[in-house]
């Protein structure tokens, strides 16, 4: 007997918008199992797995300064990949777009001026850009592959960001530590609202999803993207061309993720260090599936998978149980996301032995 | 179905923001790990320090920790996130974590915070540490005793002054008994890295040195020891089962004695801010039963950590010359401990330059 997947002739409509709570729903589900065998009573665990965090202002801050780098790299992902371009290296374009930004609160330290703030975010927007230029290029005059070269990259910009802390951007009066001087207070986002912490990163991520949400929806690059991600030669009779199309999503979502970057490092790290990020650019992309690709919805997700780094804190505290719950969760969610939807497209298919079945076991 | 009623009845008691919970009396002493408890190494003394602390204490106190705690701003999350439930007294143990515990302590200026190895203190933020370097005096003249080539072999984490001054200090102890006696070192730019750690140690040995000692925080190191045959040093944690026939001795971080000692002061209200710089004398740091070695040379490492217990022996005593010759100490001279916690250059003997 054997397994088949066998794509459904039209895919309901419903299923594919409650796919994701679907997907939540099942993780707590099994995520309250896991609690239950570790001994712990799996209403307390999940209750202050998911809700504890959301109960205190300050808390809800804290939310707020994690999800914005996720939704900001998210929403730029979704255009990414509504577009057929598999932008994988979010996390280099991070930190390529946070050193880029750095250069002038650690090399220029001495300039106060309040242009250095604005100057910094556009630099960090361009270096991203810049860096998601390489497999844009890449791919449009060399038909590479971007998801390995866009991949690759990411290793590159994190070494680049470790020999430049460790070398020539070394804080000098830092006592041979691997980080650069501390920001000036002209170089740092400031908060936000007043009653906490929420740097202007997460103001960021909210414009950028509206306003990557209205381009989608009501404008003709929206209708571009879709058309030439779901069959590039239907957009090139429509006169849309596909080289510009991995040009300007991979720009796009480089410029997102560098805008990221450089908001995490001015507001909330206020220095480089040898790790900026644990592994935004990757997470962002479980953010960008499980929002079904549309930027409000990215907005959501992207708190979700923010609540699971707090929960996973509270559990701790609360219940005592191990960090890695937290990475448990986030990987039940992808699971289940990806089931979910793999069930809405196609139907399973028991196949009890047939000719084929045999010929293909016979050759293992 | 009871079981059921059970959570229901539990969930209300949480909801409603359980008034059994906020009466209580108990004293809460929290702590920050930038790795896992279990990590055989750093966190784990901390956590043994924790655990018996808990023993002293029993019920007037209960601890809580977080692990893997990444330095930056989840560090701060982390840190404000014990002082809103209820600690009292917060021990933040990484030196990373030091601007972020400067910033929560100033929010909560009712909450005592401690930060291990930094350097910045406030009315509310004392630091502590440990004099590992009078341990690692007596590892230089074991290894220069064990060594058949005369060089041995160090694997550094940072080239901050804490871990100069011990390289520093290994080399002095190794030159009172072999003059000639130097060392290699491979900067391993990582506290926690098994992988490269043990790189690092392969490395090392095939350079041809024949002791291997440690800097870093995981077992890596003493297993690829074990297994090309020569013998090492532990740190932090007793790493005998790491190698049972390889381990000389290791430098125990016995926490355990400060934050008990700290604590009392806490409970009786006495606690104040300082900058605790302890040694060998004081219980919070004990060397791994000297083991795989001849008993003359046991009996050295004993006599000397006898002397230095007693303060006889202070490990920088001159004369002492500084890597390129010159003179660091004169003779009968002793370095204060202001040059050793900005301590930047080597000493004579050290095969390395010191990155810059």
């Amino acid at each position: 007997m054997r397994i088949e997947l066998e794509k459904r002739p039209n895919v309901s409509k419903l299923f594919s918008i409650l796919s994701p709570v679907i997907a939540l729903v099942l993780t707590m589900i099994f995520g309250g199992v896991m609690f239950l065998l570790l001994g712990k009573n799996p209403v307390t665990a999940l209750y202050s797995f998911f809700i504890e965090p959301l109960m205190e202002v300050w808390s809800l801050h804290e939310l707020a300064i994690k999800a914005a780098p996720l939704i900001l790299i998210g929403a730029g992902l979704s255009v990414c990949y509504r577009s057929n371009n598999w932008n994988i290296g979010a996390e280099g374009q991070f930190i390529m777009g946070a050193i880029a930004g750095s250069i002038l609160p650690v090399v220029f330290h001495e300039w106060h001026s309040p242009l250095v703030l604005p100057l910094m975010l556009l630099l960090g927007m361009l270096g991203g850009a810049l860096f998601a230029g390489l497999p844009a290029f890449l791919k449009a005059h060399l038909n590479t592959n971007e998801i390995l070269t866009s991949l690759m990259l990411v290793y590159v910009a994190q070494l680049f960001l470790d020999w430049l802390v460790r070398g020539p951007w070394r804080n000098p009066g830092g006592l041979n530590f691997p980080e650069t001087r501390t920001f000036d207070p002209v170089a740092i986002l400031p908060e936000m609202i007043a009653s906490g912490r929420t740097n202007w990163g997460f103001g960021f991520a909210i414009l950028a999803a509206i306003v990557i949400w209205f381009m989608m929806r009501y404008t003709l690059k929206g209708f571009e993207i879709t058309v030439l991600g779901q069959s590039e030669r239907a957009g090139r009779f429509a006169g849309f061309s596909s080289r510009k199309m991995i040009w300007f999503s991979m720009l796009l979502s480089g410029a997102l993720a560098g805008l990221a970057g450089i908001s995490e490092v001015s507001g909330a790290i206020q220095q480089l260090r040898p790790v900026i990020s644990p592994g935004y650019g990757f997470t962002a992309i479980i953010v960008a599936f499980l929002g079904r690709l549309n930027p409000l919805g990215i907005v959501l997700a992207g708190l979700v998978l923010a609540l699971t780094y707090l929960g996973g804190e509270a559990a701790q505290l609360s219940l005592g149980v191990s960090d890695k719950v937290t990475r448990v969760f986030q990987g039940l969610l992808l699971f289940f996301v990806l089931s979910c939807d793999t069930l809405i497209h196609y139907k399973i298919k028991l196949v009890w032995s047939n000719l084929t079945g045999t010929a293909t076991e016979g050759a293992h | 179905m009871k079981k059921i009623l059970f959570a229901l009845a539990t969930t209300a008691a949480v909801l409603g923001f359980s008034a059994a919970a906020s009466a209580q009396e108990k004293v809460k002493v929290c702590f920050v790990y930038v790795g896992s408890k279990t990590d055989g190494g750093w966190t784990q003394a901390h956590d043994i320090g924790r655990l018996e602390l808990e023993k002293a204490f029993g019920d007037k106190i209960e601890t809580q920790f977080l692990e893997n705690v990444p330095e930056g701003p989840d560090a701060e999350r982390a840190i404000e996130r014990l002082a809103r439930s209820g600690c009292g007294l917060i021990f933040t143990t990484s030196f990373g974590f030091m601007d972020a515990t400067v910033k929560i302590a100033a929010k909560f200026p009712d909450v005592k915070f401690e930060h291990a190895t930094g350097y910045k203190t406030a009315p509310n933020l004392a630091t502590y540490n440990s004099r590992f370097y009078e341990g690692r005096y007596i590892q230089g003249q074991i290894a220069a005793k064990m060594s058949q080539k005369g060089v041995a072999g160090y694997i550094a984490s940072f080239p901050i002054p804490e871990v100069v001054m011990g390289i520093n200090s290994f080399v002095t102890g190794a030159r009172t008994i072999n003059p000639d006696f130097k060392i290699k070192v491979v900067w391993a730019n990582t506290w926690f890295d098994p992988g490269k750690e043990a790189d690092a140690a392969k490395a090392l040995i095939d350079q041809g040195v024949d002791i291997l000692t440690q800097h870093t925080d995981t077992t890596a190191p003493m297993q690829v020891a074990a297994e090309r045959g020569i013998k090492a040093f532990g740190q932090a944690s007793d790493m005998i089962k790491a190698g049972p026939k390889t381990q000389l001795t290791a430098i125990v971080d016995t926490w355990g004695a400060y934050y008990i000692k700290r604590t009392q002061a806490f409970i009786d209200g006495k606690w104040e801010t300082t900058s605790s710089w302890d040694g060998l004398k004081d219980g919070i740091l004990t060397m791994a039963p000297y083991t795989n070695m001849p008993d003359d040379v046991k009996a050295m490492a004993e006599a000397t950590e006898a002397k230095i217990r007693s303060g006889e022996l202070k490990p920088f005593t001159g004369p002492l010359k500084k890597q390129d010759g010159s003179e660091w100490l004169k003779a009968g001279e002793s370095a204060d401990d202001g040059t050793l916690l900005g301590m930047n250059f080597y000493v004579e003997g050290v095969d390395d330059k010191l990155p810059k």
